[in-house]
């Protein structure tokens, strides 16, 4: 954790002094031949995962969301990079050797993309933390630098590791706007999981995303509510949020999720460590 | 004749009095949490449970929701029978002269510029300011006597016009949610409702079916014909603004809380005046509480039909509602030809 934040913080007051530190940081990177000179990232999480691995330079632009506070964990590093909306023909402008993509929305932009001849690495949305760990090498090899890649995964797993926490489960749900929660097969149970908690959403037979009705997430009646903040502006889909079932329930919202939880970048290690640190307010009970 | 209906008036009431009571109880007892009738009951009752979800869910989730039911209902059907007999048209409803969609339009202009989160009546009082606005203008429009093809295309103009401007209004919002809730503006839903929502709703619709319900002797005199009316007493300003008072109460708060309910207004009235006859003073009663059965079995019916999501209880109306419109413009032709 505290290695990762010391190279990001490297990484960024590098690309601040631009030629020099740039030079020094060629000369610590043993010279692939396939290094790919200029990087664009067209999705959220390799954003972040190319701003902490990259070289200073390697990496030309991230997507505007990299700069939304509400979903990415890497803001102020952001504006160090040129800003896309992952359109292929801006994305083609900025003349890229290697496109970093994920396989959710972008079909048509990535076709177009590989058509121009741009190689493009799709990247899946994680769901589980093994995935986290095996994307940042993976990011790392196609960036051309599998070492750092490798001990910040390792870093990562260690991490991961000294937090978990066995013996008695206490219960917990994600409740978000509409009565949307995430239960089995996804990241954010398994943060649940690992840090002393089981997942009311996933007793609850939702598998990956889904709703769960308000009066089933009453009758469940968890020790810990997790939800998302809110969004400026009103909408009806949130008021469920401040439903005064809800408040009534011994589990107060207890934790919100933010954007370190959006992607499987070394920065969950914060959502994890919260969520572990809200378990141990918590006396052990049904 | 008369005489006949008048005896039959008492027993319909009845009977449709004793339907809205059974499906509000259905609407108590129906939901995704699968509890038991008797612990239902009791938890609703005396507050007591095994369980302290019990008394949450009853009390704080399917109480105000099946309150909403009848009261949304109750002023859709009502007005509906009331428009009916101020135009004499049997097309006029709040829904599809968009009295609706103008309250709809009130009501997401107050929540986006974060009225009403400053002042919390700000939500009923835009929706019952929109739905005002139209039913002035379809009364100017369509003339004191409402010509069906006048009626039809204001209110067609101003439904889109109004659902174009809640789609720009929740397009443009900053909350990535609510443009997603375009369809529940346009379809209304009762779920997750709370009794905060009731309050808020509550004193609105009631005031307005008040006031709609003074309008029963006056529209009794105008199906005589106007100067008949006046010939007997019926001040026919005041029931005009009787009536847009009482609408734009009833179904402005109606939409604030529930969003927009399509078809009540216009089925409810055509399938209980068999039974109590097209006297409007006792069409008025009986249309509100059909209007109450119909919206409460809607809402009974989307949970049972799809338990996990939010289907829009418009969508049930609508279902019933539209195939009765067409068969209504198919008689009209009929008449006309």
């Amino acid at each position: 954790m505290w290695g990762f934040v010391l190279r990001s913080d490297f990484v960024a007051k590098a690309a601040a002094l631009a030629p020099w530190a740039a030079a020094a940081a060629v000369c610590f990177t043993p010279a692939f031949a396939d290094v790919p000179a200029r990087v664009v990232s067209i999705n959220l999480c390799t954003d972040q995962l190319a701003m902490l691995l990259a070289d200073p330079g390697q990496l030309v632009s991230v997507t505007h969301l990299a700069q939304d506070p509400l979903m990415s964990s890497m803001v102020d590093e952001a504006k160090d990079y040129g800003v896309n909306r992952g359109q292929a023909e801006q994305v083609f402008l900025l003349d890229p050797d290697l496109v970093l993509a994920g396989t959710y929305t972008q079909a048509a932009t990535v076709d177009l993309l590989r058509g121009l001849g741009i190689d493009v690495l799709q990247m899946p949305p994680v769901t589980s933390l093994a995935e986290a760990a095996d994307q940042i090498r993976q990011v790392g090899a196609a960036l051309g630098h599998p070492a750092r890649a490798e001990a910040m995964a390792q870093t990562f797993e260690t991490d991961v590791t000294a937090v978990q926490q066995t013996g008695h489960k206490a219960s917990a749900a994600f409740y978000y706007a509409n009565g949307y929660t995430t239960g089995q097969g996804t990241l954010a149970d398994e943060v649940l999981e690992l840090t002393g908690f089981s997942n009311v959403g996933a007793d609850a037979g939702v598998t990956g995303g889904g709703i769960l009705p308000l009066e089933r997430l009453v009758l469940a009646d968890p020790q810990v509510v997790v939800t998302a903040s809110p969004y400026p502006g009103a909408s009806r889909s949130e008021e469920i949020l401040t439903h005064p079932a809800l408040a009534a329930l011994r589990g107060q919202i207890g934790a919100q999720t933010d954007a370190d939880w959006v992607c499987g970048t070394p920065h969950l290690v914060r959502a994890i460590h919260r969520m572990a640190a809200v378990r141990a307010t918590l006396q052990d009970g049904p | 004749m008369n005489r006949v209906v008048q005896r039959r008036a008492m027993p319909v009431t009845l009977t449709l009095g004793l339907l809205v009571a059974a499906l509000f109880l259905a609407s108590l007892l129906v939901g995704p949490a699968g509890l038991g009738l008797g612990e239902s009951v009791t938890a609703l009752l005396t507050g007591q449970a095994e369980g302290e979800g019990v008394v949450l869910i009853m009390r704080e989730i399917r109480l105000p929701r099946a309150i909403l039911g009848v009261l949304v209902g109750a002023v859709l059907g009502l007005s509906g029978a009331a428009m009916q007999g101020y135009l004499r048209n049997p097309l006029a409803e709040p829904g599809l002269i968009g009295v609706s969609a103008t309250a709809a339009l009130g009501a997401v202009l107050a929540l986006q510029t974060g009225l009403a989160a400053v002042f919390v009546l700000a939500l009923p009082l835009a929706a019952l300011a929109g739905a005002a606005l139209s039913v002035l203008l379809i009364l100017g429009l369509a003339g004191p006597r409402g010509g069906a093809l006048a009626l039809i295309l204001a209110g067609v103009a101003i439904s889109a016009l109004a659902g174009a401007g809640t789609s720009l209004a929740l397009n443009l919002s900053r909350n990535p949610f609510a443009v997603t809730e375009i369809v529940y503006w346009m379809m209304g839903s009762l779920a997750d409702r709370s009794m905060p929502h009731v309050w808020l709703g509550a004193p609105f619709m009631l005031a307005g079916m008040a006031v709609l319900l003074t309008l029963g002797r006056g529209l009794d005199a105008l199906t005589l014909g106007e100067d008949a009316a006046q010939a007997m007493g019926v001040r026919l300003g005041r029931l005009r603004w009787g009536l847009i008072l009482g609408t734009a109460l009833a179904v402005g708060a109606s939409v604030s809380v529930a969003g927009a309910v399509g078809f009540v207004g216009l089925v409810v009235p055509h399938v209980v005046r068999p039974w109590v006859g097209s006297v409007p003073s006792r069409l008025l009663p009986a249309s509100a509480l059909g209007g109450a059965a119909m919206v409460l079995a809607a809402d009974v019916a989307v949970r049972l039909v799809a338990p996990d999501q939010d289907l829009k209880l418009g969508v049930l109306t609508a279902l019933v509602g539209a195939p009765f419109f067409l068969h209504l413009i198919w008689q009209m032709r009929q008449v006309e030809a």
